[in-house]
């Protein structure tokens, strides 16, 4: 028995101290990760409050004070490329109406599906499962020349009607229903006289609430950073209608007046707002993700 | 009586409801998604510029897929003042789509590769950080902080994500990573003037390529890895205790657990992440310096974009819409390939048992003279 012991050691210890050096080993690994996921978005706070003569003399990883000059060359010389509270507003018109039709008509869409029985039903779900394989890409030449037909380039309507269709959205909610939503309150709130769409407003709503809040998160951030279809359909360009990340562009496509510190700061002005909102509502939107790996 | 009756008039009085409810969604799919998908198919066989809207057959898809090179005799008509309109027309049309099968395949090429190169680290990563994460066993404290942190870069605007990493690997002096390099002293020089040893991260081939998966590598391995983490914790615990009580190394309960049952959803992220690697954009189009896009990370949807963004008179959409098409069908394909692995193999082998089961019976019954024993 003594025997054993000199051999092996304590048996209990040995197995602790594996698990304790692994998970000290993965923890460091961890803290690599962070660094490197953190480190570009540091590196672009430094920048952005150092001038850019500084930028050329080399990097450096603490804060430098040109903010307010930044700042100031940004209205005087990118004033064409860089208007970042009219960014803001055009981003934020789209953003919220779109997302806001989104989480509404697909609410309303997986309601009709789940609450009602008609001829279509099932067909109809299917068709909306088999539409959100459909990547933007592929329809979109034809979507803008369509646009262009009507005359709608230009114009905000293309970019925030759309949002009606929300076919991931739709999936998304029939299934929290499925879960959590009997039917039978339906049927108390007729027996009590409500109407169907009252229902739907008052009864239904209330009680999708964390279903919407997801989705509502997700569907905003997704509008806020898209490029590709605003891009596409204000093809004239004009900055007056630009959203955020095509004024973002515009600064970078600037050649004639090259500004390392005004760029970054441009870009700071761009990404901070979210990672500001996502600190705040990071258990939220990790809880939201994990939420689609659980749809088989 | 009386229920049966009520509940035939409660489903006729109910179901224009449904109909009502779920028209504005089909309304604007129809309008706004379905109608341009067809448009595109329509566009696909139509021609380009200022031919653009009059038909033209499969001439699009051709060029596309096939080389076209004017012949030493054609090059000299073209040259020819005295050609006749019609047929230097045609000629420098011909001339125009010379080079659009090459950067059709270079755009195909391109997509494979960043594809690739971003999914292999990606799910590597965030397997092993999932697996990691999700063992009961290891103590790794700070396993919530992890997590917000690796999944932040996925919520930045890409397009800013670009012109960040554009600026941070700039090839000049004011270029961070080469300061950071000559720092170290790998990188000696960085003066474009006096014969700059800068490494050149956004116009030479591979590296340019290497950013653009890094930086797709980087925004998507947290959301990859928390996917993974919540199929993971689907699996039932009991399985992971009776193989540790069994003596199972990690890795052999990696292997024989954690795979096998995470397949589906292994599938599905394999799926998602091929079609979004089909739709990359933003990145390969925003990262490089000038007018052009850099022909060395160019990928389909980019080529897709800027042929029909020409300008506001000249849109080749005969070529986009060709290429569209072409997409649409490997995107179909994909998606049909997921279903085929992703159907209950339980399902369909208990149905075969069964069906074999009957015809076991069937002969029995034959055997005994159609008695049943």
């Amino acid at each position: 028995m003594s025997n054993m012991k000199s051999v092996y050691g304590e048996p209990k210890d040995n197995y602790m101290f594996k698990i304790r050096l692994k998970s000290t080993i993965l923890f460091i690994w961890c803290l690599i990760l962070t660094i490197i996921c953190l480190l570009p978005i540091y590196l672009l706070v430094v920048n952005a409050t150092r001038e850019n003569t500084e930028i050329a003399s080399g990097f450096s990883l603490v804060p430098g004070n040109a903010i307010k000059h930044n700042f100031e060359v940004m209205r005087e010389k990118f004033s064409a490329q860089f208007k970042p509270l009219i960014g803001y507003r055009n981003s934020a018109i789209i953003t919220i109406s779109a997302t806001f039709l989104s989480v509404f008509f697909s609410a309303l869409t997986a309601y009709g599906i789940h609450v009602y029985d008609f001829k279509l039903k099932e067909i109809s779900y299917t068709a909306i499962l088999l539409v959100m394989m459909v990547p933007v890409q592929v329809t979109s030449a034809g979507f803008l020349n369509f646009m262009m037909k009507l005359g709608l380039y230009d114009n905000y309507i293309p970019l925030i009607v759309p949002a009606v269709a929300a076919p991931g959205i739709v999936f998304f909610m029939r299934s929290y229903m499925k879960s959590s939503f009997p039917l039978d309150i339906v049927e108390a709130a007729r027996i009590d006289g409500s109407n169907e769409f009252r229902t739907f407003l008052t009864i239904a709503i209330p009680m999708m609430k964390p279903a919407i809040a997801v989705q509502a998160i997700f569907a905003f951030v997704a509008n806020w950073n898209n490029y590709y279809t605003p891009s596409m359909i204000l093809i004239s360009g004009k900055p007056s209608q630009k959203t955020l990340p095509m004024m973002v562009q515009a600064v970078q496509a600037s050649d004639k007046v090259r500004d390392y510190g005004v760029t970054y700061f441009c870009i700071a002005l761009s990404i901070i707002p979210i990672v500001i909102a996502y600190v705040l509502l990071s258990k939220f939107i990790i809880a939201g993700v994990a939420l689609g790996g659980v749809k088989e | 009586m009386a229920s049966a009756a009520q509940r035939r008039i409660k489903s006729i009085s109910y179901a224009k409801y449904g109909y009502i409810f779920i028209l504005p969604f089909f309304l604007v799919y129809f309008f706004f998604q379905l109608w341009p998908l067809i448009n595109t198919f329509i566009v696909a066989f139509q021609g380009n510029g200022t031919n653009s809207g009059n038909p033209v057959g499969f001439e699009n898809f051709e060029l596309l897929l096939k080389n076209v090179t004017l012949t030493a005799s054609e090059k000299a008509q073209l040259l020819d003042p005295n050609t006749p309109d019609d047929v230097y027309n045609a000629l420098a049309a011909k001339n125009g789509a010379a080079g659009i099968h090459t950067d059709f395949v270079n755009a195909f090429k391109n997509t494979i590769i960043l594809w690739v190169g971003n999914f292999i680290p990606q799910i590597a990563l965030s397997l092993s950080l999932a697996v990691w994460f999700t063992d009961a066993k290891l103590k790794i404290p700070g396993k919530g902080f992890f997590k917000v942190v690796m999944y932040m870069p996925n919520i930045i605007t890409a397009a800013s994500v670009a012109v960040l990493f554009l600026s941070l690997f700039g090839e000049s002096k004011f270029g961070v990573v080469n300061q950071m390099l000559a720092e170290l002293g790998i990188v000696e020089n960085l003066d474009i003037a006096n014969k700059s040893t800068a490494i050149k991260f956004v116009t030479t081939k591979w590296p340019s390529r290497f950013i653009v998966m890094f930086i797709q590598t980087w925004m998507w391995f947290g959301n990859t890895m928390i996917m993974l983490m919540s199929g993971i914790m689907g699996i039932n615990p009991s399985l992971f205790e009776a193989a540790s009580i069994d003596g199972a190394t990690s890795g052999q309960t990696f292997r024989k657990i954690t795979l096998p049952l995470l397949s589906p959803i292994m599938v599905y992220t394999l799926v998602t992440s091929m079609i979004g690697g089909l739709q990359m954009y933003d990145i390969p189009y925003l990262y490089h310096v000038g007018d052009n896009v850099s022909k060395h990370i160019e990928t389909v949807a980019v080529f897709i974009y800027r042929h029909f963004h020409t300008g506001r008179q000249f849109q080749n959409y005969g070529y986009s819409g060709a290429a569209s098409v072409l997409l649409f069908f490997v995107t179909l394909a994909l998606g049909m390939v997921t279903f085929y692995i992703n159907r209950d193999t339980d399902a369909i082998a208990k149905k075969k048992q069964r069906k074999k089961l009957a015809q076991q019976m069937k002969a029995q019954n034959k055997q005994f003279g159609g008695l049943g024993v």
